[in-house]
């Protein structure tokens, strides 16, 4: 059983005892220990169960590639599934639950899995549950989903905060180890801009616990006056618990910084997402310890050597009192002195070479322990904690030959280079057969925006895995055991039969087995990926830290090729989990994005407006009074406009001012018709269509004077119509003279509407806004009342209508000036329902409703407004080709039900007989539908074929459901026909 | 001018760095060939001179900024700016220029303490620490567009436009609140 | 995500700052061209796995167009330079040349 042992333990702090729980029972630590260290200290060496089979699952790593235990952390909205514990660090008060289980930990249900593994081999879900159908969603699906899954989910609105920062450096040295440390030296000497960044609170990575001499000193003094020294470096940043989740094009580095786990509920940001932009990127990750494929190698208690000493040494925590090691190299023997020099007993190393020479096999021989060369492990024993493992020849088939009691498992397969971020932006590895792993390939390496390298790799993840390789790469002497060569083991015994390795487990977490990959090989799947996807092999949240190169080399044998032949799977990132909080960071709630407020938003949110949103503008859609529907409010506010006057803030309208003695040239060829020959004081109304010759945008422009024009463009437009005109001055007609500048937000600009809103604006007084001084389609400014106002006389709903734009600073001010001025002539608000409705009613297009990119001018009647003597405006030649004057284009016309119902929005008319698909023809479509308050029943717009030469006619409509509209085609123009009203 | 106002009136968030709304200023956009003899004497007329590429320059209250190679801004009091707009169109009447009143579309704020730069790290992808006074640089804050130079020792100037000026000091006051420092 | 430097005021910056325009060098077909000129001015678009001519506007620095040659595989950008041109300055023919001898030349 594993304990907490009375002295000893380097990263602990006795005198600062923590309190936790698990699955509720009290459990006690120190400052300094992980989740882990803390619950093997307090004894609990089972802390979860596997994923599939619900088999009882222990801690098997000392950091991130821990497959098994994880936990779910906190309660309520702080609750957390799938917390690793070996990474996670002890606070006081943390609460811990185990997963995959039911009802408990102890006794679960799902372990029937466990019986039935032969019938849930590789891609089962492919093979079964196909028949009969329906059992699928009632019966397979349910219970699968009650028994799968990772952890639960919290239910309530995550209560942290998250934030995004970004940073700029020469170098980034990835890996705070020995390596990392003293490439960010080197860097820093040079006087590099450098960024020093490690995944856990420690500096040092794993010398300290596996000794050395580096430079003359032990490892630890070395370390210490390494982070002295840079400490003091000005243009050296060093952090801790900053993790480098992937390395992107260009040296885009993302680091996923803790902050405040520790500390839940404290204010701080709970994570932050670092957008580091790095010159260059170097790796010193380290290397990962495999496991061995043996029977059983899953038993609680079965522990990567590397993690049994990590254990003894960093946390002064007995993983076990008898230890079996097991091991392919001579680097496992180490874990054998840890265990010695704290006082515990080795029961045997099993290594399956047939002989072991080096330096540390013979130290531990010296110590007395027995080590059984050629042997293997053909099963372990126990089923919720190790109580023995049974020898057998690692050349033969599993014959127990001698069985030894112990109740901890230390296992070695080797060791992985981590060269994740060397892989995930196309840096290529290469075999090292010599020591069963894939390194990094300095001569393909990814490279950056000037096609140089963008990363080198130091230290263990280039595969330097003695100390003197490490620091001889780096240019420092370094001195530590000799190790002899590894064996390539990968499967124990090596001729193990079916029924051991049914048990002998790659992938911990998905529960993948030696026999799952084997039957992929024997199903066709020869492609790594392929294989990866069928059995789930490297797919769970550790992504096949320990699982991957096992895998492989399994698949390989099967398929009898070398292990290069078959190649890894991608990398990819992040490289440990991140929180989806600190990808959205302070995206969130008001801030998700940018929300556009017009001068008078207050004003409309004061009187309790209901928005529509319009691009990241929040326009009012109408002022619902108390009681009133929106419906309601919107008929009374086109009533109102209609009968007195009626205020529209129009300040989202784009405006863009094009200045230059080509400006009208220029503004020829943006719009289709003629702009050159604008009066000065005159406003035009304008198409503007794409090179496709569909319809892009429309609005009145207005000649401010000989050189300079105002373009009035849609509000989503403004910015868009702003980046087309500087587009074609800038890419195509570079030598014209002419400026543009985007006025929109310069100016608030409010429609005055209605019968009486001469009679307003004259109270306000101080210009002449007579029909005979400024008559309808033109435009003057001045002094109106105490503002600078541009005022110009056009009407998007047919009434008399004064669109004033004054400042954006004065506003505020002009509206609630006419609101109060205008009282007394029944002034109200209107919004943009109305505005539509008033639109509709006349006839008048609106972009993104009559159009949808697919529509020509000619589509819409708006032939009039395309000039017959240009030779040329963008998107003239597109509409000469022969799909566009196909005399069989829908054209708009009005719609008019014959019950005076409203057609549904989007309601189609079909035509007889049916397309080569067997779906109805069709011959037209609605665009635009109201109820029309001022005519007092449903009147819409519509494209149908044919549709101006079939005045008159009736036709159907979809409706609601299966029900059909009859519809009559009429002129689009259903309000003042002759456009009395608007010219008064 | 009746009751000008600016988007957020001087909003102001203390953090562990100060992010504040500076209420109304005066903008004018200039688009000139900016090699032009015109421009540097209608310039120099108002006592300003052309800036280098990226450089705002301050003289006497007022600045004037590159703002692309045919683009300057001219920032000064609010109630200077219509005057001074029209003056400039006057000067520059010989050359292809065009000179706007642009105050209002615009909101400008300060962000002010030893730890300025941590706000603008959180917000814009631009190196703040690598830009040296009198370099205004053009980027976004989070996601809208924002232009940004050191105003003084600690205080650091930005720009944004006036709808978004919410969203803007939404950002400020997160990123500036305590205990979030980076360093 | 890549960076790009701004030829126009010289401001390097990640992608996140310019938006990207497509292929560059268009030859602009109007009223009058031939259906299969005009076609090809709208629609075709070179697609190549390597050496590419692309338009990006910086549009959240200085708002100017501009041209980049870039490898679209290995993702090394040769060169950025002004959009006032028809076709690839000679210089940057040449930087491309030289880092990559197989390169086919421009069109």
């Amino acid at each position: 059983m594993s304990t907490r042992l009375s002295k000893g333990g380097r990263l602990i702090d006795r005198a600062k005892p923590l309190a936790f729980t698990f699955n509720g029972k009290p459990m006690r630590g120190f400052a300094g220990d992980t989740l882990a260290s803390a619950l093997l200290g307090g004894g609990q060496v089972m802390v979860g169960r596997s994923f599939k089979y619900h088999r009882p699952r222990g801690i098997v790593a000392s950091g991130a590639e821990e497959p098994n235990a994880l936990v779910g952390l906190g309660r309520n909205a702080r609750f957390e599934p799938d917390q690793r514990t070996t990474t996670t660090e002890l606070f006081e008060g943390a609460e811990t639950t185990s997963q995959n289980h039911w009802p408990s930990l102890e006794f679960d249900i799902g372990e029937i899995n466990n019986t039935f593994y032969k019938f849930l081999p590789a891609g089962f879900y492919y093979k079964t549950f196909m028949a009969p159908r329906a059992a699928w969603k009632h019966l397979f699906e349910p219970v699968i989903r009650k028994s799968a899954g990772l952890g639960g989910v919290p239910k309530e609105a995550d209560p942290d905060r998250y934030e995004q920062v970004y940073a700029h450096c020469d170098v980034l040295v990835v890996g705070g180890g020995v390596a990392g440390l003293a490439a960010a030296l080197k860097e820093g000497r040079a006087g590099k801009r450098v960024w020093l960044i490690e995944q856990t609170p420690n500096w040092g990575g794993r010398t300290p616990v596996d000794g050395g001499q580096i430079d003359g000193h032990d490892a630890q003094d070395w370390i210490d006056s390494a982070l002295a020294e840079l400490s003091s470096m000005e243009n050296v940043t060093m952090r801790t618990r900053l993790m480098a989740a992937g390395l992107h094009d260009h040296g885009y580095v993302i680091g996923y910084e803790n902050l405040a786990d520790t500390t839940p509920g404290d204010g701080r940001p709970r994570h932050r997402l670092w957008r580091i932009r790095a010159g260059h990127t170097i790796t010193a990750t380290g290397a990962i310890e495999r496991p061995l494929a043996f029977a059983g190698n899953d038993v609680p208690g079965v522990m990567l050597a590397s993690a049994v000493r990590d254990y003894i040494v960093n946390w002064a925590v007995s993983p076990g009192d008898r230890t079996v090691i097991v091991t392919n190299n001579d680097d496992a023997y180490r874990t054998a002195l840890a265990i010695l020099d704290a006082g515990l007993t080795v029961s045997a190393v099993i290594d399956a070479r047939e002989e072991t020479h080096g330096a540390l096999p013979q130290a531990v021989k010296a110590r007395g322990v027995r080590v059984l060369e050629g042997r293997g492990i053909a099963k372990v024993q126990g089923r919720k904690h190790v109580t023995g493992v049974e020898i057998c020849a690692q050349a033969g088939e599993g014959g127990a030959v001698e069985t030894i009691a112990c109740d901890c498992v230390a296992m070695s397969g080797g060791w992985s280079p981590v060269v994740h971020l060397w892989s995930h932006c196309g840096g290529k590895l290469t075999w090292d057969d010599d020591r069963a792993m894939f390194r990094p390939d300095a001569a393909r390496p990814p490279t950056g925006a000037d096609g140089s390298a963008m990363a080198t790799v130091v230290g263990a993840a280039n595969g330097d895995l003695t100390l003197p390789e490490t620091m001889g790469g780096l240019g420092i002497g370094a001195v530590s055991e000799d190790e002899a060569p590894l064996a390539q083991v990968w499967m124990m015994p090596a001729g193990a039969p079916d029924a051991l390795r049914f048990k002998s487990f790659l992938d911990y977490q998905n529960d993948v087995k030696v026999s799952d990959v084997q039957l992929a090989a024997r199903e066709g799947y020869e492609s790594v990926e392929h294989t990866k996807r069928y059995t789930t092999l490297g797919m769970a949240t550790d992504q096949g830290k320990l699982s991957n190169i096992n895998g492989l080399a399994v698949l390989s044998n099967a398929l009898g090729q070398p292990i290069p032949a078959t190649g890894t799977t991608t990398f990819r990132p992040p490289y440990t989990p991140i929180s989806l909080g600190a990808v959205t960071a302070e995206a969130k709630g008001e801030l998700f994005q940018p929300l556009r407020r017009t001068p008078m938003q207050s004003w409309h949110e004061a009187k309790g407006a209901h928005w529509e949103p319009v691009g990241h503008w929040r326009r009012p859609y109408c002022y619902p009074r108390s009681g009133e529907t929106h419906r309601n409010a919107v008929n009374r506010e086109i009533s109102n406009t209609r009968k007195n006057v009626g205020l529209l803030d129009a300040s989202t309208l784009g405006k863009i001012v094009v200045k230059g003695p080509d400006a009208g040239k220029f503004l020829d060829m943006l719009y289709t018709n003629m702009m050159s020959t604008l009066p000065v004081g005159k406003c035009r109304y304008g198409l503007m269509c794409n090179e496709n010759g569909f319809l892009m945008d429309d609005g009145v422009v207005a000649r401010l004077s000989e050189d300079t024009w105002l373009c009035h463009t849609t509000s989503g437009g403004a910015d868009r119509i702003h980046g087309w005109m500087e587009d074609w001055l800038q890419c195509e007609w570079w030598d014209w003279k002419v400026y543009v500048a985007n006025l929109t937000e310069q100016f608030a600009q409010i429609a005055v509407v209605g019968p009486k809103a001469r009679d307003l604006l004259e109270r306000l007084g101080g210009m002449d806004v007579s029909k005979e001084t400024l008559p309808f389609m033109q435009w003057t400014e001045g002094k109106l009342g105490t503002f600078d106002a541009r005022i110009f006389r056009i009407s998007f709903s047919g009434e008399l209508s004064y669109e004033i734009a004054v400042p954006a600073s004065q506003g505020l001010a002009l509206w609630e000036t006419l609101m109060a001025e205008g009282e007394a002539l029944g002034v109200m608000p209107y919004g943009t329902e109305a505005l539509h409705v008033m639109r509709a009613e006349k006839g008048f297009i609106m972009i993104g409703d009559e159009t949808d990119g697919t529509v020509i001018p000619q589509d819409l009647g708006l032939n009039w407004a395309i000039s017959k003597k240009k030779t040329d405006y963008l998107g003239k030649r597109a509409q000469e080709r022969s799909h566009m004057t196909d005399p069989n284009r829908w054209k708009l016309v009005g719609l008019e039900t014959l019950d005076g119902s409203v057609i549904p929005d989007g309601s189609h008319a079909p035509a007889e007989g049916f397309n080569a698909n067997g779906q109805r023809k069709t011959q037209g479509r609605v665009t635009s539908t109201y109820y029309s308050p001022t005519i007092g029943k449903g009147i819409a717009m519509g494209l149908v074929l044919n549709g101006p030469d079939r005045m008159g006619e009736e036709i159907e409509f979809t409706g609601e459901s299966d029900a059909m509209i009859k519809v009559r085609i009429v002129d689009p123009v259903f309000y003042d026909k002759d456009g009395e009203k608007q010219n008064v | 001018m009746s009751d000008a106002v600016s988007a957020l009136q001087g909003e102001t968030h203390e953090g562990f760095a100060t992010v504040a709304e500076t209420g109304l200023v005066g903008m004018i956009t200039i688009r000139c060939d900016l090699g032009s003899k015109g421009l540097a004497k209608a310039l120099k007329a108002e006592g300003l001179p052309v800036p280098d590429a990226r450089r705002i320059e301050t003289v006497e209250g007022r600045s004037i900024a590159w703002m692309s190679p045919d683009e300057l801004l001219l920032i000064c009091a609010h109630d200077e700016a219509p005057a001074l707009t029209e003056r400039l169109s006057t000067a520059l009447s010989g050359e292809h220029a065009l000179v706007v009143n642009v105050s209002d579309a615009r909101a400008m704020f300060t962000i002010r303490g030893e730890k300025a730069d941590q706000v603008v790290m959180k917000l814009s992808p631009a190196d703040i620490a690598t830009l040296p006074t009198g370099e205004i640089r053009r980027s976004r804050t989070a996601q809208v567009a924002a232009a940004f130079w050191r105003s003084d020792s600690d205080t650091i100037s930005l720009v944004s436009f006036r709808s978004v000026a919410g969203y803007v000091m939404g950002l400020l006051e997160v990123s500036a609140r305590e205990g979030s420092e980076l360093f | 995500m890549l960076t790009l430097t701004c030829p126009c005021c010289g401001v390097t910056a990640e992608e996140t700052e310019f938006a990207p325009g497509g292929e560059a060098h268009l030859k602009r077909f109007g009223p009058g061209s031939s259906d299969d000129d005009f076609e090809g001015y709208l629609f075709a678009r070179k697609n190549p796995k390597g050496v590419h001519f692309e338009r990006w506007r910086h549009a959240y620095g200085c708002g100017k167009w501009f041209l980049a040659a870039r490898d679209t595989n290995t993702l090394e950008v040769f060169a950025t330079y002004k959009a006032q041109t028809s076709e690839p300055p000679a210089d940057v023919i040449a930087k491309i040349k030289a880092k990559r001898p197989d390169w086919e030349g421009y069109k």
